[in-house]
């Protein structure tokens, strides 16, 4: 599904190196999760995948299915579906949380060539998959993600992916800012989307999610690269001990 | 009245300079840029005294109309044009422009459809006006006695210099509502004409409504009897066609006693390289307790992203809220026009009367607009609110000036503005010339403004989700524009909505 190889990437504007080097294939179906101090270059990763600005690819390549993930427009990896859970969601002042929705999914299925889904067809789609999130009409008819608590954001989040129905769906530091309750929904949520035929890349600093969330791979990123990789045991040893025995053990 | 300084300017920070220098070029996608190929018929390029009494003929006008343009003509001799506005255009020949065409199929009125000009026809077609509306817009006799669709909205079109047909003109009588021309309300209501024309906006007010005064062509006339809800929305559809011909339309509305009216007005003009004039007045009347709402869509020719040509808009519109809890509520979307130079203002004269304005301004390109407001508070306990929304893109300039005056006997008056200017490329200037003058101690003025960028973070969000740029910035832009689209009317919304977008095309890379 993803294959990542040998990706560097530096700041557009500085010359400052912020990844040396990621290597990372997530099979289809799959769920994989990257762990890794502050500042390692996570987000990062997640952006450059997903086409921000500010950064440039000096080395290495991406791609989704065999498609250069690179090449593409950040609109054309959407709708080749690549999704993007944000660390910080963005608020959209003035544009209510259901056009925001519908824009995206016609957006979508316009660029794959696909019938645009009628009010009706997705007011009853968005309604059944809010409320599994304990999403209300209110919070649909809000402005984007302006004036929703933390827990808000990150569970619309969890409902746009929903609607979008990605193939490959990464999620940074969703499990930030959530008490029990709402870390529940959430992983609830995406196990819901757990198929064959989408895989997940989880990054988190934390075990609890992935308690929720089983993983089958887990990576150990620091310094802009993978230092480790392994199975779920490797999320607890970290939780335990910390990341310093595995920088150590790089060094 | 002295400027204010410059309130705090509030503007985000963060936006990435490559977006911003990415600004591309609109690529002449105005919608409306088709001509009609009609015979016309034209007045002799030029204003004097003879066009003047030619225009006051042709429209068949009485002794004291005429008199009353003449004396407006001999007075816009003597004035120059005014330069304040931040707003820079070539040197407009007043004496090589047009001052009178009209289709010469109008000459005489179609008896059916089959006599009708079919380029007419076509026109209103394209501009998207119903079938059946079309009819009586092409002016075949007759035709309101056609059974009528859902859309009840009463249309009175002007195609250059001309009114060519009023629709649902029967049912609106049937309320003792009067909407038709103004050339036909001068012939079959000079009473009402005589007592309100010039009442609001004085002949002398401006260089261009003195100019409007006395060359105006047509316009649109609207009487709603005292305690009368109009049955419908009423609007007026202006389209400048013939080339180097300037529109000087004529608007008059009277809300009597505790009466209720929403009107509606929109624009268009080819697309052409020579800039065209427009210069319209628009008075309103607002009586003891009456309540009128004046929208405008003004999509206007803008010129091409080189900015040659496009309409050069130069409009005076007021309302005078003379009764006691009489209510104006002002409401424009300004995506049009090389130059716009337009401030619709409230007289808030009756006591506890209500003024308020809300308006989108687009320019793009080389667009420029100046625009704002004026609330004259009068009268005690007056209320104003304020809400501008100023979207600059490309080389694009954009003024809000507006002045807020409490007169001395306007006790326990209160205004509050809003003004709110957002930013889409680093070529492109948002100003904010707020004039407060407060002469009692009982009133309160608050102004708010803020300065903001289309923000980077926004727009990737958006295209993360799979829209492309420019559904990204219409989204975030119609976003930044809310409360001024939910003050439209439904109708007129949806189509503004779409008229953000096609006007923003191009702004970004
Ligand atoms: N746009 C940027 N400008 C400056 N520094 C940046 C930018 N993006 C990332 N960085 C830096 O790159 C490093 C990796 O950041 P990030 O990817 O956010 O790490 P993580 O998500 O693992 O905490 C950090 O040192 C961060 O400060
Ligand atoms: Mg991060």
């Amino acid at each position: 599904m993803l294959e990542i190889k040998n990706l560097h990437v530096k700041l557009e504007d500085e010359d400052k190196q912020i990844l040396k080097g990621v290597n990372l294939t997530v099979e289809a179906g799959k769920v994989h999760a990257i762990m890794g101090p502050n500042g390692s270059g996570k987000s990062t990763l997640s952006y450059v995948l997903s086409g921000r600005d500010g950064y440039e690819v000096t080395d290495g390549e991406a791609t989704l299915d065999g498609a250069d993930l690179l090449d593409l427009e950040p609109e054309e990896r959407a709708a080749a579906g690549l999704f993007l859970a944000f660390q910080y969601p963005v608020e959209i002042p003035g544009v209510g949380n259901l056009t925001f929705l519908r824009t995206a999914v016609n957006a979508q299925r316009k660029a794959r060539g696909e019938e645009e889904l009628s009010s009706a067809d997705f007011l009853k789609v968005v309604r059944e998959r809010a409320k599994t999130l304990k999403i209300d009409a209110d919070m649909l008819k809000r402005p984007v993600n302006v004036g929703f608590s933390g827990g808000e954001k990150k569970r619309n989040e969890i409902l746009q992916m929903a609607m979008l129905e990605p193939k490959m769906c990464i999620l940074d530091e969703t499990d930030s800012g959530l008490d029990v309750d709402a870390m529940k929904l959430v992983s609830e949520g995406v196990n819901a989307l757990r198929s064959e035929g989408r895989s997940f890349l989880v990054i988190t600093h934390y075990q609890r999610l992935l308690d929720h969330i089983k993983p089958d791979v887990v990576h150990i990123m620091a310094n802009g690269r993978i230092i480790k990789t392994g199975g779920p045991e490797l999320a607890l040893e970290v939780e335990n001990n910390g990341y310093a025995d595995l920088l150590a053990e790089v060094e | 009245m002295a400027a204010l300084d410059r309130p705090e300017l509030d503007v985000k920070e963060g936006v990435d300079q490559d977006t911003v220098d990415a600004v591309a070029k609109l690529s002449g996608k105005y919608k409306y840029g088709w001509e009609t190929e009609i015979e016309m018929e034209y007045a002799p390029k030029g204003v004097n005294p003879d066009i003047v009494r030619l225009i006051s003929e042709k429209n068949e006008e009485p002794e004291w109309m005429t008199e009353w343009r003449l004396a407006a003509f001999e007075r816009w001799e003597t004035m120059t044009e005014p330069k304040w506005a931040m707003v820079n255009y070539p040197e407009i020949d007043f004496q090589d422009q047009y001052y009178y065409a009209r289709p010469k199929s109008m000459v005489e009125k179609p008896k059916s459809l089959d006599d009708v000009d079919p380029k007419l026809l076509e026109t209103y077609k394209k501009l998207g006006i119903p079938l059946k509306e079309q009819m009586i817009l092409a002016g075949v006799e007759g035709a309101e006695d056609y059974k009528e669709g859902e859309r009840k909205v009463a249309v009175d079109a002007v195609f250059d210099s001309v009114s060519v047909g009023t629709t649902f003109k029967k049912e609106l009588e049937k309320a003792g509502v009067i909407f038709c021309s103004i050339s036909e309300a001068i012939k079959n209501h000079p009473e009402l004409v005589k007592k309100y024309l010039g009442s609001v906006v004085p002949v002398s007010d401006n260089y261009y409504a003195t100019l409007n005064s006395a060359v105006f062509s047509d316009g649109s006339f609207v009487y709603i009897p005292p305690n009368t809800r109009c049955p419908m929305e009423l609007s007026t559809y202006f389209r400048i066609n013939a080339e180097n011909t300037g529109q000087f339309e004529r608007t008059l509305i009277i809300a009597d006693k505790g009466s209720y009216v929403s009107y509606l007005e929109g624009c268009t003009a080819p697309q052409r390289d020579t800039a065209q004039l427009h210069a319209a007045v628009v008075e309103i009347i607002v009586e003891e307790d009456a309540e009128v709402k004046y929208s405008t869509v003004q999509n206007w020719f803008p010129g091409d992203e080189n900015g040659k040509g496009g309409i050069y808009n130069f409009v005076t519109k007021r309302a005078d809220c003379r009764g006691d809890r009489s209510k104006v509520m002002w409401t424009q979307v300004e995506t049009g026009s090389a130059v716009t130079w337009k401030y619709p203002s409230c007289i808030l004269r009756g006591n506890d009367s209500q003024g308020e304005f809300y308006s989108i301004a687009i320019a793009n390109n080389y667009q420029q607009a100046d625009t704002g407001t004026k609330m004259i508070h009068l009268g005690k306990n007056t209320k104003s609110r304020i809400v501008s929304k100023g979207i600059s893109a490309g080389k694009a300039q954009n003024t809000y000036r507006g002045l807020v005056s409490m007169h001395p006997k306007a006790k326990n008056s209160r205004n509050y503005t809003q003004c709110d200017s957002l930013l889409i490329g680093s070529q492109c200037g948002a100003h904010t010339v707020p004039y407060i003058e407060v002469k009692n101690n009982s009133s309160r003025v608050e102004h708010e403004a803020t300065t903001s960028k289309v923000d980077d973070d926004q727009l990737f969000y958006c295209r993360q989700r799979g829209m492309d740029e420019e559904e990204a910035v219409a989204l975030v832009v119609n976003g930044f524009c809310k409360e001024v689209l939910q003050a439209l009317p439904m109708e007129f919304a949806m189509e503004a909505q779409q008229l953000v977008a096609i006007s923003l095309e191009g702004s970004v890379g």
